[in-house]
């Protein structure tokens, strides 16, 4: 495959509900191997725009390409190539986690070793264990496990870790990121902006069903770019803090007034949480 | 990654099928608390009705457990393969085992035809099991005659199918897995006591009965019936006669308007889908 290649092409996406337009005309590359984060908060028209793009939904306008396929026409063998992890659901009840991962693998042309693709997850010592007796965050692992074991280039993960702890998000991190490096395609939506930034090359934000914002995290709306907080401890007068546009200036002349080291030196630019909630702000 | 120039062979529709079929069969048969009520229910009914009510219907020499174990291998089979399948795929629409599905690659039949082969597996069992508790305890006799055997093939595969089609068409029709069962039972239980299952079809008023006659759990009772009861008994039935080419005729009519009515009502999606 070419570099660059493109494996999602959207423009123009519209759907619409008793005649609220869900999506309201968005335009998305994601290429390939790349990770890619939709945010938006409830209803922003994330997993309608997902969906469409896994072929559940028919779309009402504009045009989708997904691995060079309209989703709405794809065929089994198109289906072979893409993975999904939806929302939570309480399916697959009564069966091991090799069970099911096993049955899964039947349903794939050349899928991966269930074995392996169980280990890679994590489950490999709850292979044995009742899909009921796994907790939230192995209960998700299983669903992503359940979107890989067929080899799919490309993988859709919706809102994969809502409900886990911190450590269980952050070893879930760890295996998106292994499946980077093997080359997968990875598009997730999410609530949780370290989440994004953490994963994703790039981000898009979405708002009442427009993308309002789509860059690298650190630069989303702006970021790199925008003024940065400089706080210091002045000696004799407690913590003090200025917005400035050229922090380095400023942090050398404190440096040379107080004579070296500046006390409680922190400079802070906009997290990428203060961005977003500007952007859907703007939007509301 | 896949290497689209040479792609490997996709799996058949029929051995999906099979695939479908064993894991819903481990999933149904690890449910022990379901399994006694609903795999158990002829064989309990069957060892309550034979052990209270002994003796003969009047008017033959026909000892009334051998006409329950005939009326409860049909509603057995009913229980399993309608309600069963109509429960279970409205059940797999709310808990998302639909969708789950519908995003892999499997042909739609690959899911009906599991659940058509996990019915056939099911009731197979219970009727086995059925007749042989009414063999060792109530004085039921395996079929006499190799025609016997045929009969009882026939309607058994007839009506199994009859039941299963109308069940798809139902789950259909059913939006939400959670009221499934309180829109499944009642038509069902009102039907066995219609259809000739408890009482002789000539101790129900012409009326019931004619309703009774419309449905296909009649003519697999009478259809069973003509397997085990001596053809003495044909007096008892209202025609007069076991009435086979009938049964085939109207259980292949549902079987036929239960295809047309799954095809019509059957959607992927469920009411809590948004």
């Amino acid at each position: 495959m070419a570099d660059g290649e493109t494996d999602i092409r959207v423009r123009g996406l519209v759907k619409q509900y008793q005649g609220i337009r869900a999506v309201d005309g968005i335009d998305l590359d994601v290429r390939r191997g790349e990770t890619f984060a939709l945010l938006g908060p409830n209803g922003a028209g994330k997993t309608t725009t997902v969906e469409i793009l896994e072929g559940y939904r028919e779309r009402d306008g504009g045009e989708v390409g997904v691995l060079g396929h309209d989703p709405q026409e794809a065929d089994r063998r198109w289906r072979t190539r893409i993975g999904i992890v939806m929302q939570e659901s309480s399916d697959i009840y009564e069966l091991t986690v090799d069970e099911i991962v096993r049955h899964f693998a039947g349903y794939f042309p050349a899928p991966r070793d269930p074995l392996e693709v169980i280990e890679l997850v994590g489950l490999g010592e709850q292979r044995r264990s009742r899909t009921t007796a796994l907790s939230g965050g192995q209960r998700r692992r299983l669903d992503v496990a359940l979107g890989l074991v067929g080899g799919p280039e490309l993988l859709f993960l919706d809102e994969p870790t809502t409900g886990f702890d911190p450590e269980a998000r952050r070893r879930f991190w760890e295996l998106l990121r292994g499946l980077k490096r093997d080359g997968t395609t990875i598009l997730l939506t999410t609530h949780y902006l370290d989440e994004a930034e953490q994963l994703a090359d790039r981000v898009a934000v979405m708002s009442r069903g427009r993308i309002v914002a789509l860059d690298a995290p650190d630069r989303l709306g702006g970021r790199q770019g925008a003024s940065a907080r400089v706080g210091w401890n002045e000696p004799g007068d407690g913590a003090r803090s200025v917005e400035t546009d050229q922090p380095t200036r400023l942090i050398a002349q404190l440096a040379e007034r107080l004579g070296g080291e500046v006390p409680g030196l922190t400079v802070v630019r906009p997290t990428l949480e203060d961005v977003y909630l500007r952007l859907i702000g703007e939007q509301g | 990654m896949n290497d689209a120039q040479t792609p490997a062979k996709l799996p058949s529709a029929l051995s999906l099928g099979f695939s479908r079929a064993g894991i819903e069969l481990r999933q149904y048969w690890r449910q022990r608390d379901a399994v006694v009520f609903t795999f158990g229910y002829p064989i309990i009914m069957m060892l309550i009705f034979g052990s209270v009510f002994k003796g003969d219907i009047s008017g033959t020499h026909v000892p009334y457990q051998q006409y329950y174990a005939a009326g409860l291998a049909a509603t057995g089979t009913m229980a399993v393969a309608f309600q069963g399948v109509a429960i279970g795929i409205a059940t797999d629409r709310t808990d998302k085992t639909i969708k789950r599905l519908r995003g892999l690659p499997m042909p739609p039949i690959s899911y009906f035809l599991g659940k058509i082969l996990q019915a056939t597996a099911v009731g197979l069992a219970q009727t086995s099991l059925l007749l042989a508790v009414a063999g060792l305890f109530f004085g039921l006799h395996l079929p006499s005659s190799p025609a016997r055997w045929a009969t009882l093939v026939w309607v058994f595969v007839l009506g199994l199918a009859t039941c299963a089609v109308l069940g798809i068409a139902l789950g259909g029709l059913v939006r939400d897995g959670r009221s499934a069962s309180a829109v499944v039972f009642p038509p069902f239980l009102v039907l066995q006591f219609i259809s000739g299952v408890f009482f002789p079809l000539g101790q129900i008023g012409p009326v019931l009965r004619d309703i009774g006659s419309v449905f296909p759990l009649k003519w697999m009772c009478q259809g069973i019936r003509s397997v085990f009861l001596p053809d003495s008994f044909q007096a008892q039935e209202p025609s007069g006669s076991w009435q086979h080419p009938l049964t085939a005729l109207i259980l292949g009519g549902w079987i036929v308007a239960g295809t047309v009515l799954a095809l019509r009502t059957f959607r992927w999606r469920g009411k809590y889908d948004g």
